[in-house]
């Protein structure tokens, strides 16, 4: 796969996990703790466990600090319960992302009201959920629509196309929120400890380099823009180390491949011309973040799910036992949360960072298990 | 399948509506009795099911000729779509069970066939579907002798369910079990994982993907005739359907108290399967495969049991694919393409495609 | 949400809509170009492009030169990092 496999390549990443050690050390033995850095976006998260690029790298040196860039994570239970009272409206046809399925409301999850006979469907595409409103004309078609700014080009884009063509029945329940506003509400936490950041990619290849500015500047903290591939995260993760070493504070792009500084233009201006930004949005764990979400601009009213069906705001309170908040922070582990693999499993989520396959929990579920109780005995043999 | 319809389609006139399955052809009557004989015996033509009776009747002597203990497994078949590229349910549910047989290093002999029909299903797809059954049970060198037909309201049924039992005989002193792994022997498979449980999510099209994707299904009796030639001491085997590679070694591991460890590089994989995965964001590793086995096999064997699969037509792409280990006992372990380490758990519920 | 894949448009099926057909190792899907069209490159200039695809859209054209210079660098560290080792007084 090209552009793909040759950033899969052992022999390299071997190369920079050396590098990352040897400037590692010294700042780690200063500190007498190991470097923190947080990856911010669900995408790394994956990578991260998926490769086992954490048991490459010394714990006693780095800690990755997993952020709260999972947007199905972060889904407050009170959006998940109005998506399954739209889905339970018989004229709708409900329309999401697959991961976005199985994220528990406080009366189930879109699956299970689907197998209660609610019309919810899986899509690729917001595309797709239009083709299903031009082969539906009689029906409601809502698309759940939620991501970073990755991938709200592609919903406004979708928007446009509709009122183009003067669809009728198709509209958007929209929970797309932002990274740089979710990035200074975490910087703004006294309890935080990060000495660095991975960026989120592809949140950047729209957006571009310059809204993270702030971080350099009012925060202190290096930041750089990372791809996907394990050897982007590695590198990415050598450059933030090596500005640590350095003495430097800036915002650098290691994924210039697919990440113009910028951003891109099309995908801005049809951004900026179907939505604007909300007042506050609710993220599950981390409560109500200024300017962190964005809804519908009023001349696409009726394409906005919001207005068209009364939806109550409703605010749920987590479980009790939950503490995604805290994980979400980065401020303990997902095996320190008290229901860890207890009450709270993939099988039985109690909340979502058990759920999505990016969360840091159900990550640590299904790739963690064996690297910590494998701990002892390799520091006994170390 | 949901109540919530777009509307009832224009009523055509009676001639030009193609025949279809009705509750009369379930009832027991000469509606059904002229299915079985047009449309079902032709298609599964053999001996032991001509005299139509109640029972099939198998001569004890002659299975007694293939070894020493009796095999029995079954199955229920309610795949969607019906037809898929590369196969279809008739055929799935002949080479599903017959491969469940033959895992064991049986030889499968015998099929029954349960249908329940949902009414309305169109009686030339109901044909097409059985004679393919006829065609994979000539195959796989199994007969189907005795079964059952159904026919149910229209919404009890999602068009067609197949169950099958079959039986098969184990030859003396074979005795393959996901207890017998032990440090040291090697994990085999005999092809390119994945593709039928990518072949299936394109056919249902929801994703709007296109890709020559066909179902791996096929009979594997043979190749593991040829494997126990090789070796005849198989310590476990499995195919690897609903869930995956991994399902499996993780079955093994916890069964025989075992470390599982695979490399990533070694595991096969068709360009375009990895392609739908990668789009999707998906493990092929979790994916139903329908003509794939897992063996494991002890290490100074490994070399001969994988040529043995290697010249046969369903092991061209075979392949060790790791070890068993001692450590850490239980568990299943990626080394991945880049030089990590990875647990390989259960799968938790279904598999979702994701976005992020 | 993050995942998007690399992928060759490799035919422009509506012009007008700006769609096109890419693959991903063989597997086909329509696309959404408008991203990746501009003044100075048209959609019948994007055949042959390789572009990032996130849900269905493609959201940035792929720059072989800056992917050859992200592997080169890592090469010449790798090489430096071997040079270095070899340096190294046997102990």
């Amino acid at each position: 796969m090209r552009y793909a496999d040759e950033f899969r390549d052992p022999d390299k990443a071997r190369t920079l996990v050396a590098e990352i050690v040897r400037l590692a050390a010294p700042l780690a033995a200063d500190r007498g703790r190991p470097l923190q850095i947080m990856e911010v976006c669900g995408g790394h998260t994956h990578t991260i466990f998926r490769y086992g690029l954490k048991a490459m790298l010394p714990q006693e040196l780095i800690e990755f600090v997993h952020g709260p860039g999972c947007p199905v994570c972060v889904l407050p239970m009170g959006r998940v319960d109005n998506c399954v009272a739209l889905a339970r409206n018989p004229n709708v046809i409900f329309t999401t992302f697959g991961d976005a399925m199985r994220v528990p409301g406080s009366h189930g999850s879109l699956l299970q009201a689907k197998a209660d006979g609610a019309d919810v469907r899986m899509v690729y595409s917001p595309l797709d959920a239009l083709q299903i409103a031009r082969k539906n004309p009689g029906r409601e078609v809502i698309f759940f629509a939620l991501g970073f700014e990755t991938t709200m080009p592609s919903t406004a884009l979708t928007v446009l196309q509709a009122r183009r063509e003067g669809i009728g029945n198709f509209s958007l329940f929209c929970n797309h929120i932002t990274i740089p506003a979710t990035m200074k509400a975490l910087l703004d936490s006294p309890d935080l400890m990060l000495d660095g950041f991975l960026g989120p990619g592809h949140v950047s290849m729209v957006i571009g380099n310059r809204p993270y500015d702030f971080i350099a500047r009012v925060y202190h903290r290096p930041l750089v823009v990372s791809g996907f591939e394990p050897l982007d995260l590695l590198q990415s993760l050598w450059m933030v180390i090596k500005q640590i070493a350095e003495g430097r504070c800036e915002i650098e792009n290691q994924y210039t491949r697919i990440v113009p500084e910028e951003g891109n233009a099309q995908a801005l201006a049809a951004v900026g011309e179907v939505f604007e930004l909300r007042d506050f949005f609710e993220w599950r764990g981390l409560g109500s973040i200024e300017h962190s979400g964005v809804k519908m601009r009023a001349d696409f009213a009726r394409f906005d799910a919001e207005r068209k069906f009364s939806m109550p705001h409703l605010t749920v309170a987590d479980p009790k036992a939950c503490q995604c908040g805290d994980v979400l922070k980065g401020l303990i582990k997902p095996h320190q949360c008290r229901v860890f693999g207890t009450a709270c499993t993939p099988e039985t989520p109690l909340g979502a960072l058990m759920v999505s396959s990016e969360g840091a929990c159900a990550a640590y579920h299904q790739y963690g298990r064996l690297t910590r109780t494998a701990q002892p005995a390799a520091a006994a043999s170390a | 399948m949901n109540a919530a319809a777009a509307g009832t389609p224009p009523l055509q006139p009676a001639a030009a509506r193609a025949p279809t399955v009705t509750l009369a052809h379930g009832a027991g009557g000469r509606a059904m009795r002229a299915l079985i004989e047009r449309t079902i015996l032709p298609a599964f033509s053999n001996p032991l099911l001509a005299p139509l009776e109640d029972q099939a009747r198998l001569s004890i002597a002659d299975l007694a000729a293939y070894g020493d203990r009796l095999t029995f497994t079954t199955d229920s078949y309610v795949v969607t779509p019906l037809t898929f590229p590369g196969g279809d349910i008739g055929k799935l549910a002949v080479f599903g069970t017959a491969n469940d047989l033959a895992v064991s290093g049986a030889r499968p002999l015998y099929l029954s066939c349960g249908l329940v029909i949902e009414e309305g299903l169109a009686l030339d797809e109901l044909a097409r579907i059985v004679q393919s059954m006829g065609r994979a049970s000539h195959e796989a060198g199994v007969a189907i002798v005795t079964g059952d037909t159904k026919v149910v309201e229209r919404g009890a049924a999602d068009r067609l369910f197949i169950n099958t039992a079959g039986i098969g005989v184990m030859p003396a002193g074979v005795n393959p079990s996901a207890a017998r792994a032990r440090p040291g022997d090697a994990v085999l498979v005999n092809g390119t994982l994945g593709d039928h449980g990518v072949a299936i999510l394109l056919a249902r099209n929801e994703l709007a993907l296109d890709a020559p994707v066909l179902s791996d299904c096929q009979p594997l009796y043979s190749l593991v005739a040829a494997m126990l030639a090789a070796c005849n001491d198989i310590h476990c085997m499995r195919d690897a359907t609903r869930g995956g590679l991994a399902t499996v070694l993780n079955e093994f591991a916890a069964s025989s108290r075992v470390g599982i460890r695979l490399r990533e590089a070694a595991l096969p994989f068709n360009e375009t399967v990895r392609g739908a995965c990668e789009i999707l964001g998906l493990d092929p590793l979790y994916l139903a495969n329908e003509g794939k086995l897992v063996a494991v096999v002890p290490g100074p064997h490994a070399g001969a049991v994988l040529a043995a699969m290697r010249a046969h037509p369903a092991g061209r792409h075979a392949a060790i694919i790791g070890e068993v280990c001692a450590e850490p006992a239980g568990n299943v372990i990626l080394a991945t393409a880049i030089g990590g380490d990875r647990v390989v758990d259960m799968l938790a519920g279904e598999q979702l495609p994701r976005i992020c | 949400m993050c995942l998007g894949i690399p992928g060759r448009v490799v035919e422009i099926t509506d012009a007008v809509n700006k769609l096109g057909l890419v693959d991903v190792c063989g597997v086909r899907r329509q696309i959404n170009l408008a991203c990746v069209v501009d003044a100075e490159h048209s959609v019948a200039a994007c055949v042959g492009d390789w572009v990032l695809v996130h849900v269905g859209f493609a959201m940035s054209r792929i720059d072989e030169h800056e992917a050859q210079l992200t592997l080169e660098l890592l090469e010449q560290l790798g090489e430096a990092q071997g040079e270095i080792n070899a340096m190294q007084p046997v102990t």
